[in-house]
């Protein structure tokens, strides 16, 4: 499928250099676009093709009181900069008072910009989120991100491929997140550099789009840039009907097109990893990267269980920062706060699991503060007229407006030094939430029943009615 | 972009495995609207302490440090966000070059992109490095591009790889976008043959209803 969409995307390629790929879509935040704008300015030069250049605000919104002035100055000046560069180029932008903002990642799928077999860039590390629709689709840096302004391709050296199959079903209270966190802890965080990853198998075909998105987020925090699962007609059942995805006739066209760009049977790969889904048990983080992960039935491990010295060296700095003492059983580690949100975990899917976990429960006294920030404004209208709002509420939940949030903390949604929260986010790296903050990475139901217990729970022991 | 052909200068040690670009700028300081002055905040929450007073435990702050250009650390150096402050803080520091085990790609690229050499050495050749820098006080290395060696004044010689093509861009200081828009033709070319598009059939705003079903 790699080598499919690679091959349709070649401008040019020339011996010993990196091969020339022409770009279908680009999506711009304003957090890592200012500096491409006003160097494409300095050079006099044009964006060649704003028609497939899509913005959005994101990274630095404020999820409550948006009708109020920004408090935030320098994320003003962002802001203000972005509206002004879409304006100057005709660039479509949503901005923080339009109905169709959210965080980049969100809305792209939502709208129907992420078609199967495209080719996607964005100036954000988890632009892999768009691969689960069968799309190449990898993070890029700013001068690259000035390069596809102004000439709507990218200069690439092709990656190698990885296989990741994972067959069996998953246990109840297992979700995509916790098949990508015991993904990332068998491969380790660096495992994936230099290779595209193809998700296959059992497991990713019966994984709802919000799941496969979700699975596909966290490939980055593999090492890989991007990540993928073959389009099928779960893919296009979530597409059908949305604002940019041809209607009627051509509709069917264009899925015939889509189901062609499938990997071939018996295609290599460079590497292949197996799992089986019925061996994975909820995963929760422990240390400070994704891939320092275990089993909620696990416990805290001791540095001295790894064998390599910097691995060792790495726990035990990990622990320290994480105030974690080794052997102290997972759901013994008591929480402050808990964060639902993010481009990995905020989908309405998301939401609905979070909420049946938590419907007529109330959040644990012993937490500061639970916050849900769903992806976008669709999904919190949708989500309202679901009464899911309603449901977090009455739990004890705040209830916010769409953004990034405190998946990196731009915004006011910042996690205090040392306290520690269970998110539903990508990161736990050190004060990635917040100076001195201690993350946990978990799913949505994870976290919904943290947040009523105070501490993490075996979630499969939760009769929680029938999921997905 | 600043070229780069040879450098010599200062070795620092990072003696850290996994070190993301989160913390080589943390997410406050991306609100800025320029490339450059990243310096002062590379590795922010690491180097100062409560009212930015420099953590003395912080190997980059120590005396013997100071006006480094070379820094030397552990495996996928530059892991996380794609965030191209990082090589800008990186540069505007003052560090010309990186001696690693391994790079996370994205970071790796962003390097190129901004006369940064990230030199990717075996594990073994970097515990040899780390030793000689701990054991003499002002080590210094020369990183030569040209010839793709690393020697220092006590005969050490070690020889690196790296892409000629990204070599070439290096050594050149050369303008990648210009590069490309030498080819303007093939993407005109592409253009007329693909006619890549993205056409709203519907207004965004009717997208509730998608969902609701």
């Amino acid at each position: 499928m790699y080598e499919k969409i690679w091959e349709a995307h070649l401008v040019a390629e020339a011996p010993g250099q990196p091969s020339l790929i022409y770009i279908d879509r680009h999506l711009v935040h304003e957090g890592t676009s200012p500096q491409a704008f006003s160097g494409l300015k300095m050079a006099g030069r044009k964006v060649r093709r704003p028609d497939l250049t899509f913005a959005v605000m994101d990274h630095s919104v404020p999820t409550k009181d948006r009708h109020l002035p920004l408090v935030d100055q320098v994320a003003a000046a962002q802001f203000d900069a972005l509206e002004r560069n879409c304006r100057e180029a005709g660039i479509l932008l949503f901005n923080m008072q339009n109905p169709n903002q959210g965080i980049v990642h969100v809305i792209g799928p939502e709208l129907g910009i992420t078609q199967p077999g495209l080719t996607i860039v964005c100036g954000d590390s988890h632009t892999s989120t768009h691969g689960a629709f069968g799309a190449l689709a990898f993070g890029i840096g700013t001068s690259e991100l000035e390069h596809v302004l102004a000439t709507q391709c990218l200069s690439q050296f092709k990656s190698k491929t990885m296989l990741v199959r994972v067959d069996g079903k998953r246990a109840r209270g297992v979700t995509a997140k916790d098949i990508i966190l015991a993904i990332i802890g068998k491969i380790g965080i660096a495992g994936g550099t230099g290779h595209v990853i193809e998700y296959a198998g059992e497991a990713f075909r019966a994984l709802s789009m919000e799941g496969r998105m979700t699975v596909c987020n966290m490939t980055i925090e593999g090492g890989a840039r991007a990540g993928m699962v073959a389009p099928d007609d779960t893919t296009f059942a979530y597409m059908e009907g949305r604002p940019f995805v041809p209607p009627g006739k051509d509709f069917q066209i264009a899925v015939d097109h889509w189901k062609s760009i499938s990997t071939d049977p018996g295609a290599p790969y460079d590497r292949v990893v197996e799992l089986d889904a019925a061996q994975i048990a909820p995963q929760v983080t422990w240390g400070t990267n994704p891939g320092m992960v275990t089993d909620v039935t696990g416990r805290v491990p001791e540095p001295n269980s790894f064998t390599d010295s910097v691995d060792r060296k790495a726990a035990t700095r990990a622990l320290e920062y994480m105030g974690l003492q080794p052997g102290t059983r997972i759901t013994d580690i008591a929480l402050d706060r808990v964060f639902i949100g993010s481009c990995t975990n905020s989908r309405l899917d998301d939401l609905r699991l979070a909420a049946r976990v938590v419907a007529g429960k109330k959040v644990s006294k012993s937490l500061k503060a639970a916050l849900v920030v769903p992806g976008s404004r669709h999904i919190k209208a949708q989500a309202e007229k679901e009464g899911l709002d309603k449901v977090f509420l009455a739990a004890g939940f705040e209830w916010r407006d769409a953004g990034c949030s405190m998946c990196i903390g731009m915004n006011a949604d910042v996690l205090p030094s040392g306290e520690r929260c269970a998110s539903t986010s990508n990161r736990n790296f050190e004060g990635r939430q917040g100076k001195g903050g201690r993350t946990h990475l978990v799913s949505p139901m994870m976290a919904a029943a943290a947040a009523i217990e105070g501490h993490f729970v075996d979630i499969r022991k939760w009769d929680v009615g029938h999921v997905e | 972009m600043t070229p780069f052909q040879k450098h010599t200068g200062l070795v620092a040690p990072l003696d850290r495995v996994n070190v993301d670009t989160d913390q080589m700028v943390p997410k406050q300081f991306l609100k800025w609207l320029t490339r450059e002055g990243y310096g002062r905040v590379l590795f922010y929450d690491w180097r100062y302490l409560e009212g930015e007073k420099p953590n003395p435990d912080f190997v980059l702050n120590r005396l013997r440090y100071q006006g480094a250009s070379i820094l030397i650390t552990r495996a996928n150096f530059g892991c996380g966000s794609s965030r191209e402050h990082a090589p800008w803080a990186l540069l505007d520091y003052g560090f010309r070059a990186i001696l690693a085990p391994s790079y996370a790609d994205i970071f790796y690229n962003n390097c190129f992109k901004n006369g940064v050499l990230p030199v990717t050495l075996p594990d073994a050749e970097i515990d040899e490095l780390f030793r000689r820098i701990e054991k003499n006080q002002g080590y210094r290395l020369t990183v030569d591009l040209e010839t793709q060696s690393i020697t220092d004044d006590a005969g050490l010689k070690l020889a690196f790889q790296v892409n000629p093509f990204r070599r070439e861009c290096l050594l050149k200081g050369l303008d990648d976008i210009g590069l490309t828009l030498r080819v303007e033709d093939r993407i005109a070319g592409y253009e007329k043959a693909h006619r890549p598009s993205a056409v709203m059939y519907e207004p965004v705003d009717s997208l509730v209803s998608k969902d609701s079903q």
